[in-house]
């Protein structure tokens, strides 16, 4: 009796999936299918063109090793975490302050500041660029600034390339995180921090053993997409900086795209996509953990 | 520190935060408006509008937002469409591969997909859909798929499965269903998914710039690029103006979508209870 049940129902259940279709052909062929050559042709000593482009071999575990002792791949792996330690700190740390902040002040304030700061999340990423680029240009924003506060003017692009590049990723960022911020400051109940208050603690040890408290979950989500969204910015600093100057704000994308799509060693350009992939699937699996516990 | 003084410096940082956060776009702005705009934040000498005039009078520049249009409207709507038709078993039926599937979906919503490009970039070769638009549209589809099926399978949760069953008796198929009962109670949803897809492939400035060679075929953000990435002499003004409005879409877009969003969804309301 079993087997014909069952039977039935996976006839039924494959008919109820038939809605599934489109979309199971697009994500395979563009999506998982790509995944799976990432991992295929980082094994090999594919090359985009030439003799090596159709007769390629595996070489096993070459690419990694190389890239293992490749200096610019070392020095790429450092400025990635730079970039992505920079950018984290900035978008979390302000984002949870200009939230915190926000509560409970004038709305016409608040309707005025929000604006401010979506409005560098809403802009695309080439115009982020340009902004950026312009801001700190050496007749840039930021030198008049420092020229009106009696300080001399630095050559930013040039002199501190990553923390432009780093200020400029925080600035479209931000807001992201202030949103999260916000929306989980809303779910912390008025009880608990009034209560805490009675009992006698003050601002800062509320907000440190209450609220942060309250809102880790937030945090934990709101830190693993930036993760994964910072691991994946190209645009602004191929737009910003194009990797330089020299090799100083080549991060793991800009390396992959130049060894991979520039100089045709496909397989070495796998090889670092395959690096990128791996600690996005750990960030993504710890999101999906953290959301499913938050439900 | 006494509560008032408290609140004074509250606003006193929030406030520097926010003219720190909107200065890039003040001159944005100003650049845009001024004949002889350069990197400096200033206020025009002579206000004009023939910045916008003249970007707008290029036919190179009205194919690149003609492109990213067809792009971005064709993405988005394929992903409308492939997201809600996947949804509805997902959220409909009881299929013992639901829990683990949505997983893997959610999974690949976070995937940083810029790893992959290099054998996509080749699987293109190969297929010789290299420098094809349609091509670009299926990628971008592809990548945006997993947010979509997502939200939808989560908004279609929230429309009550009563007044498709009173469908069912009276005959109604499956895609009539779909069609008449469920696409329109839970239109306010697809807006959501097709204005954050648009939004995305309108900002997106890797994936043409990777699989597109042809400079006919370039939409707005990588000829954007081209103004002012490759080191040349550059003109701020045109520049500013063609950045704002190529921002345009992107900002009423988002304008658009918060107030649809903060008039709630009273989906449920269909179903008197």
């Amino acid at each position: 009796m079993t087997k014909p049940g069952r039977a039935m129902t996976i006839k039924e259940e494959a008919k109820k999936s038939v809605l599934l279709l489109p979309a199971l052909i697009l994500l395979i062929a563009f999506f998982i299918i790509p995944i799976i050559l990432t991992v295929y042709y980082s094994f090999t000593n594919m090359a985009l063109t030439g003799a090596n482009a159709k007769n390629f071999q595996f070489v096993g575990l070459r690419n990694y090793t190389k890239m293992l002792a490749d200096k610019n791949m070392l020095k790429s792996i450092w400025n990635t975490f730079q970039f992505l330690v920079g950018s984290l700190l900035g978008q979390t740390v302000l984002g949870f302050l200009i939230a915190y902040f926000m509560k409970h002040k004038a709305k016409g304030f608040r309707s005025v500041v929000g604006p401010c700061i979506l409005a560098g999340w809403v802009m695309p990423e080439v115009v982020v660029a340009l902004c950026s680029l312009a801001f700190f240009d050496t007749n840039g924003t930021m030198n008049t600034i420092l020229q009106a506060i009696h300080l001399p003017p630095v050559k930013w692009l040039y002199a501190h390339p990553m923390l432009s590049v780093i200020i400029a990723n925080v600035w479209h960022g931000t807001a992201f995180s202030m949103l999260n911020f916000q929306s989980a400051l809303d779910n912390v109940s008025g009880d608990i921090e009034e209560a805490a208050r009675v009992d006698g603690a003050n601002r800062i040890q509320t907000l440190v053993r209450i609220i942060v408290p309250c809102i880790k979950d937030t945090i934990a989500t709101n830190t693993m997409l930036n993760t994964l969204s910072t691991l994946g910015v190209f645009g602004l600093i191929w737009a910003m900086t194009g990797g330089g100057p020299g090799t100083a704000t080549t991060t793991l994308p800009i390396y992959m795209y130049n060894q991979g799509l520039k100089n045709f060693q496909l397989g070495q350009g796998t090889a670092i996509g395959m690096v990128l992939l791996l600690v996005g699937a750990v960030c993504s699996v710890i999101y999906t953990k953290v959301l499913k516990t938050e439900d | 520190m006494s509560e008032k003084t408290t609140k004074a410096v509250h606003y006193t940082i929030l406030t520097i935060i926010a003219i720190c956060f909107i200065l890039p776009l003040v001159w944005l702005v100003l650049a845009s408006f001024d004949t002889n705009a350069n990197q400096a934040l200033k206020l025009p000498t002579k206000w004009t509008v023939s910045n916008f005039i003249s970007v707008m009078r290029d036919a190179k520049n009205l194919k690149a937002f003609g492109v990213g249009l067809v792009i971005s409207l064709v993405q988005a709507t394929i992903v409308v469409v492939v997201a809600g038709l996947a949804a509805y078993p997902l959220s409909r039926y009881r299929l013992s591969y639901k829990k683990v599937f949505m997983y893997i979906i959610l999974f690949m919503t976070a995937l940083p997909m810029i790893a992959v490009i290099v054998p996509v970039y080749k699987m293109f070769l190969n297929l010789g859909m290299l420098n094809s638009i349609p091509g670009v549209i299926l990628y971008l589809s592809a990548s945006s798929l997993p947010y979509g099926i997502w939200l939808m399978k989560n908004f279609m949760d929230g429309i009550p499965i009563e007044l498709e069953e009173a469908a069912r008796v009276d005959g109604a198929t499956t895609m009539q269903s779909i069609l008449r009962i469920v696409s329109p109670l839970m239109f306010p949803g697809i807006c959501v998914v097709f204005i954050y897809t648009f939004s995305g492939s309108w900002g997106n400035f890797f994936i043409p710039y990777i699989l597109l060679s042809a400079a006919d075929k370039m939409p707005a953000s990588v000829v954007l690029y081209q103004y002012f990435g490759q080191h040349g002499a550059i003109a701020y003004g045109p520049l500013a103006a063609y950045s704002l409005i190529y921002a345009l879409p992107s900002i009423l877009l988002y304008i658009f979508s918060q107030s649809y969003m903060s008039k709630g969804f009273t989906m449920a309301g269909a179903a008197k209870g």
